[in-house]
């Protein structure tokens, strides 16, 4: 079929869409669509109320029959949200998707300006644009690339294991690789979840140990990506698996090695109890870590720092012969056709705001300090004391520390509001102790959570609002000997107050790891100005990201509580078994491509391109492109001297088209 | 005599997955900015031919503004440091034509900053807005006017008027 119809005459069909008042309320939609009438080749031009509904894009395909339309151009929001959208409605109107253009009159236009006048004008100037340009367009063909079914999660927290057992369950296989020695992140230290209480242990043990019993998932804890090549479908994953100098397969996790260590107690802080406990060289980081397989730590161990140690643990290992000392790093290769990023958080540094105390004051702990004492298999089996041994008689939570505050972070961390009512109603089951929560706003918006609330109040917590302004032992009356003393404005009560408490619990917000950038890069994904990975649309795609075939699920993303993590974690899942079970992924025509009668063979091109697309015929001295290679990023094209490259939906003509026309309207 | 109701106009050529993606946000976000700007969709600011920039003047812009992802963080690799490369010549081709420097502008804008297009772009416009019009569209009328009223005068004048060359040799 002609593209220009029977007699290569030009067709272009406008829409411009009110979206509702988003659009409306500011550009004069009637006038813009007035203007373009006029413009030659438009056989069509409206404005509607809402161009993506099912009537708005019945309209389109019903005016390409009607009106023998052969181009399309659509003025509403950006092409990055519903591009997707027109382009299947002209298809379904029997016309091939690509003679379609976008006008981006909302995100660029309508909510950035407020002047009227000038925002029609340049609704007007960025329509002609499209109309000169969608003249150009040719009739172009998605290429599939199959898709490789392997997924690959990165991070072994609550998120990354509901991912990957999810995903595992659906029969595909599983690559989970884990930082440190054992799965299960943060959530393997909280004694009970809120709102209901119910015991963290009892709902993510059972989950870990199907990740390590599940035929479909390799698990690869104390490990690290440290390369990704490769594209939606078909990445190449290197592994970094670091020495942990017991062998996986013949551990057993007996823990012989471990009493048999010539450390007769625990020496060094065990980062599993937050160093409120000490463990040895060779440990094993929790009684239910998975893999039940011990670590020896390279820092602490005699033999590894010195080469001077009895070497009781091998010993004690006997003829199982599972401690291996001369373990090396081992890179690891691996192909995938997705990624989900699991990747966490890391808690605030209660440090950094000094007035609090952290550091200074034994008895300020900070909330996950506090969640390791509460736990019965933590280092005081469940016994919540004072550094001196005693029991608390009033304890103090300051909510908000390092969230919703200029000075440090900005955002609200959203758990630490529920984190500490779990944990001041923990104390009170566990102590006698007064509990007195300082608070900013109380954020309980999660399901059962607000009714959480009313039964700690109803329990007898106090809650206080107002940010504390410091912590001291500076003792200005009796009753405030040998105690901490909270400073704050009590906003509700309108003066300062002096609160003597035992011990202080610092409700730490949550942060993007320190080497999130580097991961970032590492996965090519874009991070807010928080440094939360990005994703790519927070309703449409929320956990999506702008890498085709990479996903991200749970803090990493942003804080949230564990339910909300599951949520995305299954939601990535899902994304990711979406393309798995579709087999193949369209690929964006906007590939190079050469016209070889047109090639000088001067090979400008050729260091440019950073995927290796382009290659060079020796014997017929012309440049080539592969297709399957190009990612269509364009670059060749704007340095080839002769012009021969050229690129789909991005073609000379169309960008010189489209200057001129946003240049044609004032 | 510059006319009172001028107002500068801006081409810029955005990449698809960081500024095009930040003046989104920007939207999305409700930040408020000059309207002088049209912004040009492109995959990488790679594709940004200097050819683009040129005939964006020559069509009558006042000033183009390109925006890419952060050096290291191209969607493609490295596309944004053959757009530096390509516009430090840019700008010394542009200052041999007689065109000032701050018409145009490169700037690396991430997907998550949506205040910096709107502080890129203000500042842009004012920035033209100082230099005054560019006006290159009529400035090629006047310099195609002045060669044909020359050409005219070369035609209308006699041609037995001009001196005949002195036959020097014998």
């Amino acid at each position: 079929m002609n593209a220009n119809g029977k007699n290569g005459e030009l067709r272009i069909g406008f829409y411009i869409c009110h979206c509702g008042h988003n659009i409306a309320g500011v550009v004069d939609c009637p006038a813009v669509a007035e203007y373009v009438a006029k413009l030659p080749g438009v056989a069509v031009s409206r404005d509607y109320k809402y161009m993506c509904s099912d009537p708005g894009q019945e309209l389109i395909q019903q005016d390409i029959r009607e009106h023998k339309l052969n181009r399309v151009v659509v003025a509403s929001c950006s092409p990055l949200l519903h591009e997707a959208t027109f382009r299947k409605a002209v298809a379904a109107g029997g016309l091939n998707p690509f003679f379609f253009q976008m006008v981006n009159i909302r995100e660029h236009d309508s909510w950035v300006h407020t002047d009227r006048a000038a925002a029609t004008t340049k609704a007007k100037a960025l329509a002609h644009a499209a109309v000169r340009r969608v003249r150009f367009h040719k009739a172009l063909e998605t290429t599939r690339v199959p898709i490789h079914p392997d997924v690959l999660v990165v991070g072994g927290g609550i998120s990354g294991i509901h991912a990957a057992i999810t995903i595992a369950n659906a029969g595909k296989k599983v690559f989970l690789v884990e930082r440190d020695p054992s799965i299960g992140g943060h959530m393997a230290k909280f004694d009970k979840t809120f709102p209901t209480l119910d015991c963290a242990a009892c709902i993510l043990t059972p989950k870990m140990s199907a990740v390590r019993s599940h035929e479909n998932i390799t698990l690869w804890t104390y490990s690290e990506v440290v390369k990704v090549e490769g594209y939606v479908g078909n990445y190449t994953v290197t592994v970094k698996r670091k020495p942990r100098y017991v062998n996986e397969d013949l551990c057993v996790g007996c823990q012989e090695c471990i009493k048999a260590c010539v450390y007769k107690e625990g020496k060094f802080p065990d980062e599993f109890n937050v160093g409120l406990s000490k463990r040895k060289p060779v440990y094993i980081p929790f009684p239910q870590a998975v893999p039940q397989v011990v670590v020896i730590d390279p820092h602490y161990c005699l033999q590894l720092k010195t080469g001077k140690c009895k070497k009781t643990c091998l010993e004690a290992c006997a003829d199982r012969q599972a401690i291996d000392f001369t373990q090396k790093e081992e890179l690891v290769e691996i192909k995938v056709g997705n990624i989900i990023l699991a990747t966490g958080f890391k808690l605030f540094d209660a440090k950094r705001i000094p007035q609090y105390g952290y550091g200074l004051y034994p008895n300020v702990v900070t909330s996950i300090e506090l969640e390791r004492l509460v736990t019965s298999s933590g280092p005081t089996s469940g016994e919540i004391v004072l550094r001196d041994g005693k029991p608390p008689k009033s304890v103090g939570f300051i909510l908000c520390v390092g969230s919703r505050d200029m000075k440090t972070n900005r955002w609200c961390s959203r758990t630490c509001c529920m984190h500490s009512m779990k944990l001041a109603q923990l104390v009170r089951e566990h102590t006698d102790a007064d509990v007195t929560v300082f608070y900013l706003d109380i954020r309980a918006p999660g399901k059962g959570c607000e009714e959480f609330y009313d039964k700690s109040l109803r329990d007898g917590i106090q809650f206080v609002r107002g940010r504390v302004a410091e912590v001291t032992d500076w003792a200005l009356a009796p009753e405030e000997e040998g105690k901490l003393v909270i400073r704050v404005e009590d906003t509700l009560a309108g003066f300062v107050r002096r609160i003597p408490v035992d011990m202080i619990v610092l409700a730490v917000g949550m942060e993007p790891h320190a080497d999130a950038q580097d991961v970032r890069r590492l996965f090519n994904l874009s991070c807010g100005s928080e440094g939360w990975f990005l994703e790519k649309h927070p309703k449409l795609a929320p956990v999506s990201t702008f890498t085709d075939g990479v996903f991200i699920a749970g803090c990493c993303q942003g804080p949230k509580d564990i339910p909300d993590s599951i949520a995305q974690a299954g939601a990535a899942a899902a994304e990711a078994m979406a393309l798995i079970d579709k087999g193949y992924i369209e690929q964006e025509p906007n590939t190079a491509y050469i016209l070889e009668q047109d090639c000088s063979g001067c090979k400008s091109c050729l260091p440019l391109c950073p995927f290796t697309a382009i290659t060079f015929d020796e014997a017929k001295q012309k440049a080539s492109i592969n297709a399957a290679l190009c990612k269509g990023c364009g670059t060749c094209v704007a340095a080839c001297p002769s012009g021969s490259i050229h690129q789909n939906l991005f073609e000379d003509e169309e960008i010189f088209s489209e200057i001129d026309g946003v240049l044609s309207y004032a | 005599m510059p006319d009172p109701n001028w107002q500068p106009r801006i081409v810029a050529f955005f990449c698809n997955w960081c500024t095009y993606t930040a003046a989104d946000l920007a939207g999305v976000s409700r930040l408020k900015y000059a309207p002088n700007v049209r912004v040009i969709r492109l995959m990488c600011s790679g594709r940004v031919d200097p050819q683009f920039v040129l005939e964006a003047l020559a069509r009558g812009a006042d000033g183009v503004l390109i925006g890419g992802c952060h050096i290291g963080d191209c969607h493609y690799v490295e596309g944004n440091y053959k757009t530096v490369r390509r516009f430090e010549m840019l700008k010394r081709l542009l200052a041999d034509l007689g065109i000032e420097e701050q018409r145009v502008r490169l700037e690396w804008i991430s997907a998550s900053e949506g205040d910096r297009v709107k502080t890129v772009i203000n500042e842009m416009v004012e920035q033209v807005r100082a230099l005054g019009p560019l006006n290159l569209p009529n400035r090629f009328a006047d310099w195609d006017r002045e060669v044909s009223e020359w050409e005219a005068h070369l035609q209308t004048e006699e041609p037995s008027a001009r001196p005949e060359p002195e036959v020097t040799h014998a």
